[in-house]
């Protein structure tokens, strides 16, 4: 304990110091600034490192770690860029950034919904339900599975993206084109996922089954498909984010003057680079969000696998 | 106790299995009759078709040749009026249900009424010493009280027979003991006929009637000792003379399976 | 083995099947344009009030009208043969009259992504092993970096890809070098998790063992924990592969590039071009399965080398 009160005694407050002269200098201090910088981020790494030696088993230091991070990385891209007045056009400081998001709050929400709301989370209903089901109207057919399993496995590895353009001309610009995307990317992953999942169950577990003179029903809903939920809950997790990206790719080729795909490709082309960067920082904190409200339900469903017993 | 009527009959029964190898004949000419109320153990190396034995009975195999009846009913028949409980080699439990949950599933199955199945579930709780587990998940016990639980799911339907494949044969020697003490009370508390697979002729000998002792390729049944001890059998009837005496005579059957072979 | 190819080709066959049919009621507005400008008898009579109906009401209307569905020039939907025959003429037979090179052909647009692809994949997946590395070695960056890899899998980081393009086209950078970096970073942190959940594989007793000799980190890593992470790298570098290439492809859409088989896709998007689309789609395709297929074959011959697969 000793030795962790002066390993943060030094660093920790020297990182908190350097960041803040760093900050409060830096426009225009060139290599100065730059130079107080990478010190701070030196001083932030030994606070990490201090952390990880003393505090390794504490919850809240595993959380501090990588926020410590974050925080260190923003401080180095803040000071460098204003330093040596870096072109916004060509990297906006995170400040700038953080300022563009709380100033256009109204059009960062309009466009999520277009695009997270009505192209991706509908097409992930959609597609992600569709395989469910006919993961489990092909289980009854080994003949069927046979086939479709490295069938599905094959497209689900292919560049689905690409149809975009394709669908984008089929369904028109708006929402429903985008969902047809994300369908089109969502649907192998999950298929497979499941139908892995509904061959999950041991013999003895479905010999135990044939003793007891069930149906095919009662099969089905009290072992294969409780067994196959760790399966199809990582098909709905790889489709969450493949959802996102279908959805944002999608309005590249084409969408209303609304949707972070659209702002994204027509900010870049005017260079304005603070809200395409708002964009992004939108669809990281939904992604997570949407990953990680899926890993806290799988987390309720799933509690008596060992992967979630640990 | 043996009323002599016989409740599983098997006559001339083969079973052949195609593999890649050429065929594998699991049972050759396997004629045996139970009757109610046995504790019948079959015992021998593997490949000797024991289990297989079992599992046809269940109705989990298909026999290629001979017969074999149920209750007078075919084993498939048997299976759908839910004649027997099985016990597999491991407790197979379901890790998504609670201890109570796993012995409410075969009473779910087959269409239990709520009252009833709650009745039926402190009934084999108890019986197989689990009361206070019933709210725990099987990966919370020890694998002794796991297989308690996969016996108790086995009772809980109360079929006439149950059908016991190896089922202490990962448990470690004192919890075999225990639970083979435990096996015998309720044995004689619910009447049932049991068929036992083991490998372990202590075991074979403490707690059956009958003995049938099987050798490999062939599968089929070199022996049938019946054994003359008391039915009130503490733990350490196994010193006896008489104990070693039929422990001898399963020894001896067992060598002569092999003599004949090679 | 004969089963689950004969399962694999009917389930083939089914797909083409369905593709056929539903070549009949997307095209069939087309067709019955055609076929009325030709003389022929078409009901309903006025193309306003076809337009009015779906393209399965008028497929049923109109029975002897399916032929002129199939071999348009700008179908909706154009039918296999048609875009097998454009990737032959714009591939094999372009080989074989020695112009392979020349813009028409996608062997040239191909070469111009699958360089972007490997070039970026390279670097990525080298960056991502050497990352893992300091990952498994270092508790501090274990605790502050790893987080962020895990998350930035639920993130749709493609949609940095239009930025990348165009800042980099503004200070100059242009054509392979742009895409190989979205190449790069999107198959570096399939990698990174994949192979610290790899060199991570060594179980306690085999560390013990190696402790037991007294071996150094270095000797540590290179004969135990690498050999060990061999199937984990291999499964990462598959992902990585097909990121890879659909960050190539991505890449080429914001700038307007009129080379690679995004640009392809593109240019086919703006002129209606389905024909095209569908054919750099396929090869887009094609070239994905390629890459993963090279890829399992060397890890079916490094595993069996190694001992660690039949």
């Amino acid at each position: 304990m000793n030795a962790a009160a002066r390993s943060f005694g030094v660093s920790l407050p020297g990182f908190v110091l350097l960041s803040t002269l760093g900050l409060s200098l830096a426009d225009g201090s060139g290599l100065t600034g730059v130079a107080i910088a990478l010190a701070a981020v030196v001083m932030g790494w030994f606070t990490i490192r201090a952390l990880a030696e003393h505090f390794k088993t504490q919850r809240w230091a595993r959380l501090a770690a990588p926020i410590l991070l974050g925080v260190l990385i923003l401080v180095l891209w803040e000071v460098t860029v204003r330093a040596l007045e870096v072109p916004f056009v060509i990297l906006p400081p995170p400040s700038a950034i953080g300022s563009k998001i709380t100033n256009s709050m109204p059009l960062l929400w309009a466009d999520m919904v277009q695009t997270v709301v009505k192209g991706a989370l509908s097409g992930y209903v959609m597609g992600c339900g569709a395989a469910f089901l006919t993961a489990i109207s092909v289980d009854r057919s080994p003949f069927l599975k046979r086939g479709l399993l490295p069938v599905g496995n094959f497209v689900a590895a292919l560049p689905i993206i690409g149809t975009a353009p394709i669908l984008v001309m089929w369904f028109g610009f708006d929402w429903e084109s985008k969902a047809a995307v994300v369908v089109a990317m969502v649907f192998f992953p999950m298929l497979v996922n499941t139908v892995a999942g509904l061959s999950e169950t041991t013999a003895m577990q479905r010999d135990l089954m044939h003793t007891y003179a069930a149906t095919y029903r009662q099969t089905l809903f009290k072992l294969r498909l409780p067994a196959a939920m760790p399966f199809v809950f990582n098909g709905l997790k790889i489709s969450s984010t493949l959802a996102l990206i279908g959805a944002i790719v999608a309005e590249f080729f084409g969408s209303p003057t609304l949707g972070m795909g659209f702002r994204i490709s027509t900010s870049v082309g005017q260079l304005a680079l603070n809200i395409v960067w708002a964009e992004i920082v939108v669809a990281a904190i939904v992604g997570s969000a949407f990953y990680g409200s899926l890993a806290m339900i799988e987390k309720g469903v799933t509690f008596w696998h060992p992967s979630q017993r640990g | 106790m043996n009323d002599k009527t016989p409740v599983i009959q098997a006559k001339n029964l083969d079973l052949t299995f195609q593999t890649n190898d050429g065929p594998i004949h699991a049972l050759k000419d396997v004629s045996l009759d139970i009757m109610k109320g046995d504790f019948v153990s079959f015992i021998g190396p593997s490949g000797c078709g024991k289990t297989t034995f079992l599992r046809v009975i269940a109705a989990l195999e298909e026999p290629t040749g001979g017969s074999v009846t149920v209750n007078g009913m075919t084993p498939d028949e048997a299976r759908r009026a839910r004649a027997y409980g099985y016990v597999f080699q491991a407790a197979g439990l379901y890790p998504w249900r609670t201890i109570e949950g796993n012995i409410r599933l075969p009473l779910e199955i087959m269409d239990f009424s709520k009252s009833e199945m709650r009745e039926r579930i402190d009934r084999v709780l108890q019986l197989v010493d689990l009361e206070g587990f019933g709210k725990k998940f099987p990966w919370q016990l020890s694998g002794g009280m796991q297989q308690r639980a996969s016996i108790a799911r086995a009772l809980a339907f109360d079929a006439d027979i149950l059908l016991m494949d190896e089922p202490f044969g990962a448990l470690d020697e004192i919890v075999r003991d225990h639970l083979n003490e435990q096996l015998l009370r309720l044995w004689d508390k619910t009447h049932k006929t049991i068929g036992f697979v083991t490998h372990s002729i202590p075991e074979a000998v403490y707690l059956s009637t009958r003995i049938v002792v099987m050798s490999p390729r062939p599968g089929r049944i070199t022996d049938v000792i019946e054994n003359t001890l008391p039915r009130d059998r503490p733990l350490d009837i196994r010193d006896t003379p008489e104990f070693l005496e039929i422990a001898h005579r399963v020894r001896e059957g067992l060598r002569a399976g092999h003599a004949y072979e090679d | 083995m004969m089963r689950n190819i004969l399962s694999i080709l009917t389930v083939v066959a089914a797909i083409i099947g369905l593709w056929y049919l539903l070549c009949i009621p997307m095209n069939m507005h087309e067709a019955t344009q055609q076929a009325q400008r030709a003389g022929a008898e078409v009901t309903p009579a006025t193309a306003s009030e076809r337009l009015q109906l779906g393209g399965i009401a008028l497929a049923v209307q109109n029975p002897t009208l399916w032929p002129g569905a199939f071999g348009q020039d700008r179908p909706r939907l154009p039918s296999p043969d048609q875009v097998v025959a454009e990737l032959w003429n714009t591939t094999g037979a372009m080989v074989l009259s020695g112009r392979s090179m020349t813009k028409r052909s996608l062997v040239f647009h191909g070469w111009i992504t699958l360089s972007a692809t490997l070039l970026g994949f390279v670097f990525g997946t080298g960056l991502g092993i050497i990352l893992a590395v300091g990952i498994v070695h270092s508790r501090a960056m274990d605790m502050s970096v790893m987080p962020w890899a895990i998350a930035s899998q639920t993130i749709p980081i493609l949609a940095l890809a239009p930025m990348i393009i165009v800042v980099l086209n503004s200070v100059g950078l242009q054509g392979l070098i742009p895409k190989a970096i979205i190449s790069a970073y999107l198959s570096f942190f399939p990698v990174v998790v994949g192979m610290v959940k790899g060199l991570r594989a060594p179980g306690m007793m085999q560390l013990d063992l190696m402790r037991t000799y007294n071996a150094t980190r270095g000797q540590t890593l290179w004969k135990l924990r690498l050999p060990a992470s061999m199937p984990y790298l291999f499964a990462s570098l598959k992902i990585g592969i097909s990121a890879s290439l659909i960050g190539a492809i991505v890449g080429e859409l914001p700038t307007g590039a009129v080379r690679g088989l995004g640009a392809r896709m593109l240019t086919g998007s703006y002129y209606g071009q389905t024909i095209q689309i569908w054919s750099a789609l396929f090869a887009a395709a094609i070239l994905a399965a390629l890459l993963v297929g090279t890829i399992g074959l060397i890890q079916r011959r490094t595993l069996k080398r190694m001992g660690m697969q039949p």
